[in-house]
């Protein structure tokens, strides 16, 4: 399995990175390199084996419902590259 | 009287001096400050250091304000001691950027838990924070926004990576310690290519709250020191449960400077033979084995053994740390924190992807666009699924290895120090490099790196030490009885 300049492409847009044409051609190589090498994984035996997604068994944290201190709105938008009032302000979304 | 700069020795000594009133901890910062102003041009291990007018400028400390909590009856346990952090540990009103552009001017509204903790027991911070490969992007701190650090030892050489920074200032006096972070050997590596002790702790054992996340199930915060001592010291202070991250796991800590000092004789070591094979320099190869020739002299048995699925944990690794790293990236989009693009006439998905294309160095673009191919419809069974069931053929490796063994010792790299450039433009070549230290992450399991030696162009060589989870106190037993009757960790570069 082995990865195009298209997918690379539909890739970076999924992630929403834009890429030059010169960072896709060279983005492409390297990636197709890394998957040739991360493909050697489909020698292994996996039947029967279960994913190991966490090395320890987490559970959920809950605590009781009861309000406690939490972030301010002002300290929230302290690092906005732009707010006004209690809003982060970005481009228009809805034409 | 031959008076040793305060700034070349360890945290241990200092807290002596502190406490027999022969030095105070404004003059420590004072010294420190010095050497960084007058060292940091060259090593380049610290960002963001105002270097005006030889002022303090931004380098300064700061302190807990007044209240200090008692904890298990160890008050004020590193008071007066400064701490260097590396640059993706939050520390409130403090820029932590973690070395990109993306996060450029982001001052979090919160401290880390560490910090906190290391507040609580009256150490100082250094707001300038060390440098790092961009999001712990790395394995050399060529990554860096900022530029890369040089290797103490050799300035044309890297520091490893990504706690680059933080390794090299500890090697050359300008920290007296560190906190760095591991995903796949971040702390180690670099901890072994600057000759000093990196330990990454079992995955659960230290708090991520406050650690700008690269890959949530292999992330873990941990010191680099210029003993073991210290590092067991500082373990002391940021090890806890901590019901803000809900990966962290409520053991009880341990003293870890009880197991100092204890007799090591009898304890069984593994050698994996695939961590043996080609690719290993010769020289390295040679130093460890004298390392563990040492350690048999000291008491220890050795066995060969063997960890057969070691050859596919890069891959395995570079599937599941890219996918998380995708994920928890996904934040940086130019709303609520550090850089936007400017570019006139954007659409809010322009915008994003304008923002990450600028504000993302490549080597960040190239993980989070692999770790979104890994997870994408068609591809996540045949790599990131198949990926999750080889890590559980790694860890039974270990658990296998752990039932016969105390621990497991290693090289920690295949190689010393490599130039800079060297590897950069070549992404698999560098990933390579992470081949001794990865499986650890994989496993969860807790590793040190130790100083064992130099090469003949005097680059330090690092022995790893691996062992079961939550056995750090294991690791500090081992390591100190090798560092003790050892000259490594009393050696300083000549800057």
């Amino acid at each position: 399995m082995t990865i195009t300049k298209e997918t690379v492409s539909y890739v970076a847009h999924l992630a929403r990175i834009q890429l030059n044409p010169r960072e896709l051609e060279k983005l492409s190589g390297q990636l197709k390199d890394i998957l040739d090498f991360i493909n050697k994984l489909g020698k292994v035996d996996i039947k029967n084996v279960n994913p190991t997604s966490h090395i320890l068994p987490i559970n959920n944290v809950l605590r009781d419902d009861q309000p406690q201190e939490s972030l301010s709105a002002d300290k929230a938008l302290e690092n906005a590259p732009h707010q006004e009032g209690n809003f982060f302000v970005v481009p228009k979304i809805i034409e | 009287m031959n008076k040793v700069n305060l700034n070349e020795l360890t945290a241990h000594e200092l807290l002596g001096k502190l406490k027999k009133e022969q030095t105070t901890s404004e003059e420590i910062l004072s010294i420190l400050v010095k050497r960084i102003k007058e060292m940091d041009p060259k090593v380049k291990a610290y960002v963001r250091v105002d270097k005006s007018n030889g002022q303090t400028g931004h380098l300064s400390c700061q302190q807990a304000g007044g209240r200090q909590e008692l904890a298990k009856g160890q008050t004020n346990l590193l008071k007066g001691i400064p701490v260097s952090i590396k640059d993706n540990i939050c520390t409130e009103g403090y820029n932590t950027e973690c070395c990109s552009k993306i996060l450029e001017g982001f001052k979090p509204p919160y401290d880390a838990t560490v910090i906190k903790k290391l507040k609580e027991a009256g150490a100082l911070i250094l707001d300038s924070k060390t440098n790092m490969d961009e999001f712990a992007f790395g394995s050399s701190t060529e990554n860096s926004f900022f530029g890369p650090t040089h290797n103490p030892w050799n300035l044309d050489c890297v520091p490893g990576g990504s706690s680059g920074g933080s390794a090299a200032a500890v090697a050359a006096d300008e920290a007296i310690w560190a906190l760095g972070s591991d995903t796949g050997g971040s702390i180690r590596q670099p901890a072994s290519f600057c000759g000093v002790v990196g330990l990454k702790p079992t995955y659960g054992r230290v708090s991520r709250y406050g650690l700008i996340a690269f890959a949530s199930s292999l992330d873990q915060i941990g010191p680099i020191t210029k003993d073991v001592r210290d590092n067991a010291l500082l373990m002391n202070v940021i090890a806890a449960y901590d019901p803000k991250d809900s990966t962290s796991v409520d053991l009880k800590v341990p003293d870890y400077t009880k197991s100092l000092g204890n007799d090591i004789k009898g304890m069984k070591v593994a050698i994996p033979a695939e961590y043996f094979i080609e690719g290993l320099e010769a020289e390295v190869k040679h130093i460890v084995e004298e390392a563990v020739n040492k350690l048999k002299e000291l008491g220890a048995d050795y066995k060969r053994v063997s960890l057969p699925h070691t050859e596919y944990a890069v891959g395995v690794y570079y599937i599941i740390a890219t996918a998380e790293a995708s994920s928890n990236l996904a934040r940086f989009d130019g709303v609520q924190y550090g850089f936007r693009s400017k570019k006139p006439k954007q659409s809010l998905i322009e915008m994003y992807k304008n923002t990450r294309g600028d504000g993302f160095g490549d080597e960040a673009k190239r993980r989070i666009i692999l770790g979104t191919f890994a997870l994408s419809h068609g591809y996540y069974d045949a790599y990131y699924l198949r990926a999750l069931k080889v890590r559980t053929l790694i860890k039974q490796d270990f658990d296998r290895v752990f039932k016969e063994f105390d621990c497991i010792i290693t090289p920690t790299s295949p190689t010393p120090a490599f130039k800079i450039g060297e590897k950069i433009e070549d992404p698999l070549k560098m990933y390579l490099s992470d081949i001794y230290t990865i499986s650890a992450n994989l496993a969860g399991i807790p590793a040190i790196s130790i100083p064992c030696g130099f090469t003949k162009r005097g680059l330090p060589v690092g022995l790893q030490i691996l062992a079961k989870p939550f056995n750090e106190e294991l690791l500090f037993q081992l390591a100190y009885a090798y560092e003790q009757n050892t000259p490594w960790h009393t050696t300083k570069p000549k800057l």
